[in-house]
């Protein structure tokens, strides 16, 4: 390294890339968090084999329509029965698509974590002694917990469809990337939530609290592993506000049912200003309270 | 005042309404000098540089660095300045060099730029063999110098270090001093750094301030401040037993104070190299001899403890700061 004159030329580099770009450095961050994932091929086996158990244990083990595999109920009603109330004749196929939405939960739960993981380690602090925007900061943790959900439901999608998922009968390719876009909006939305959560929490322990607090609750009030039309009311009312009862429901129009568009577009725009009030919720925060 | 590189007057920070981790602090820093924040754990010396790398903001006061308000200008601040955080916070994961380019991109520099500057600076910290290795298999000497490299891939006016070598064995630490004193010399960068080492203080620093409780206590250079406590002890001894000789010592100008036991004279004098000579010479001009003369230096242990009222060993800190610091160590010592 070349004292004095070099660093003189360096400053003069220096000087010129004073960024104005308001979201400078996403990349490098998010790029950052991504490479935990896929440099770690431990971590990257686990997180996409741990969906595709439980997909394995609930939709095979916990097989609802084996109760009508009865002799006593004719085959036809089974199926109408089935039909009548998960949409679809086989609740493995229903159960797959809820899977998705479990991906995404705790997908998103773990950018939460991660925030709080950066300020105990001082690599937040070091961050925000950059010229990184604020917002960024955030993005990034909300861009990386979608592009791993992405991957991770891409992946259970095709399990699902090797150990048998049926698909609907207005089925085309084009619905997969509906149901991309609808894991998309979820997973911004939760995501940001959950950072919204841990942005001044010094403590891993308590975001683990709430972490655990929330997850069961926010997917057993919602359509992922049983509709709704058989909950009891008050549930129900729950399941109305619940984001997660509208990305399900948008999944499993586009996949295995006959698609409705009206009920369809409801979906998109709930999950669409969902996503859109917490990001922003989000990226004010962080202006805010990033540093105190 | 034109060539102060940080000029900080007032600054405050008081946490959750009632922690008062800063007290109203002033001072400036003149480019090119090595600045030093002396303090116990606990002492409020991380909180200052938070406020003053923009990471925190101040409830009171304001400062600038590099001309800029570190408030209402970070932005400005953040490109020209550098950290050393006091914990070790490049990512596990990555390797060195992985670790380096982040930091450039942090920056937005462009990577032809970083990407050289990296290879420069790796060079520069030694670490060139080890780039490709992941940091958790770095020991904490490694880990420091990786930091410092960090710190510097923006080229800053300022680098700021937080306990550079919190936990480090001697050796360690005398070749982070190098690099410190090296940064300083060649490219006259100016540092601002905080440590609870005396010694460190003493051997690095052009100008020491010593916070305690929030609050600089007393400020100025290590050697000025060591004459300030009342100078050096000489102590002496004459052949001839009984012969008095303090008053002739007493007469001469920048002796303070004399205390004759047995034929062993205790003399506090202001400049100790100066006066001796002096002192020898008067006791010849009488026809004595001089058996024995030994020179003792205050060190800055003496003037903690006369400003601060306490021995630098008797700390404590809040959850968080002990938290990290203990953390530090440990990695330090991995
Ligand atoms: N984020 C924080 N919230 C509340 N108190 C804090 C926070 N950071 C530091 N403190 C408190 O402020 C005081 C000064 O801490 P710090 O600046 O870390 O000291 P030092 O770096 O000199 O060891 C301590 O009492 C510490 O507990
Ligand atoms: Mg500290």
């Amino acid at each position: 390294m070349e004292p004095k004159e070099d660093h003189q030329e360096g400053e003069g580099v220096m000087q010129n890339q004073v960024s104005t770009n308001p979201l400078h450095g996403l990349g490098a961050l998010t790029h950052r968090e991504l490479k935990k994932w896929y440099k770690e091929p431990i971590v990257l086996f686990i997180s996409v084999v741990q969906p595709v158990i439980w997909m394995a244990l609930f939709g095979k083990a916990m097989n609802i329509g084996g109760i009508f595999q009865n002799p006593a109920v004719p085959r036809a009603v089974a199926e109408e029965l089935m039909k009548s109330t998960f949409g679809t004749p086989d609740y493995f196929s229903f159960m797959a698509v809820g899977m998705l939405s479990f991906v995404t939960v705790f997908t998103s739960m773990f950018s939460g974590m991660s925030i709080v993981w950066d300020r105990r380690l001082g690599f937040l602090g070091k961050v925000l002694s950059t010229p990184v925007a604020r917002g960024a900061i955030l993005f990034s943790k909300i861009f990386s917990a979608v592009i791993r959900s992405l991957v991770q439901s891409g992946i259970v999608l095709l399990v699902a469809f090797l150990l048998g998922l049926r698909l609907g009968p207005s089925f085309t390719p084009l619905n997969l990337l509906g149901v991309f876009a609808v894991l998309f909006l979820m997973c911004m939305g939760l995501s940001s939530i959950f950072l919204l959560i841990a942005i001044r929490s010094t403590r891993w322990e308590t975001q683990m609290a709430v972490v655990n607090l929330l997850n069961l609750p926010l997917l057993f009030t919602s359509n992922a592993l049983f509709p709704t039309s058989i909950m009891p009311e008050w549930l129900r009312m729950i399941s109305k506000i619940n984001p997660i009862t509208y990305g399900t429901d948008a999944g499993r129009q586009l996949l295995l049912y006959q698609t409705n568009a009206s009920q369809l577009a409801v979906d998109f725009t709930f999950l669409g200003i969902f996503a859109a009030i917490f990001s922003t919720i989000g990226i004010f925060l962080s202006w805010k309270y990033l540093s105190k | 005042m034109r060539d102060d590189i940080i000029n900080a007057v007032g600054l405050t920070k008081v946490f959750n309404g009632d922690v008062v981790a800063v007290d109203h602090i002033s001072f400036s820093v003149r480019e090119g000098e090595i600045f030093g924040f002396l303090g116990p754990n606990g002492a409020g010396k991380t909180t200052t540089i938070n406020m003053l790398i923009t990471v925190i903001k101040p409830t009171e006061g304001h400062a600038t660095v590099c001309g800029y308000d570190i408030v209402k200008q970070a932005g400005e601040v953040r490109n020209r300045i550098g950290v050393v955080p006091q914990e070790y916070t490049a990512d596990e994961d990555l390797t060195g060099y992985e670790n380096i380019i982040l930091c450039g991109d942090l920056y937005g520099i462009p990577r032809e730029v970083s990407k050289k500057r990296a290879a420069e600076l790796l060079e520069l910290v030694e670490l060139t063999k080890f780039k490709d290795k992941k940091v958790e298999t770095y020991s904490g000497g490694m880990r420091r110098r990786l930091e410092l490299a960090c710190g510097l891939i923006n080229r800053p006016r300022v680098l700021f270090l937080d306990e550079p070598t919190l936990g480090l064995d001697v050796q360690t630490r005398a070749a982070i001093w190098d690099y410190i004193r090296l940064l300083k010399e060649e490219f006259n960068m100016t540092l601002f750094m905080t440590t609870h080492y005396l010694e460190e203080a003493d051997a690095l620093c052009d100008r020491v301030a010593i916070i305690d409780n929030g609050k600089i206590v007393k400020m100025g250079p290590p050697d000025e401040l060591k004459r300030d406590l009342g100078g050096d002890i000489i102590t002496l001894e004459i052949q001839a037993g009984d012969v008095e000789v303090a008053n002739l010592i007493e007469e001469i100008p920048s002796v303070k104070e004399v205390k004759k036991q047995d034929n062993t004279y205790r003399i506090k004098v202001e400049d100790g190299e100066k006066t001796a000579p002096m002192i020898i010479e008067a006791i010849r001009n009488k026809g004595y001899a001089v058996t024995r003369l030994s020179l003792t230096k205050p060190t800055l242990d003496e003037v903690y403890l006369e400003y601060t009222g306490k021995s630098m060993r008797d700390e404590q800190g809040g959850r968080m700061s002990v938290w990290s610091q203990r953390r530090t160590i440990r990695k330090a010592r991995a």
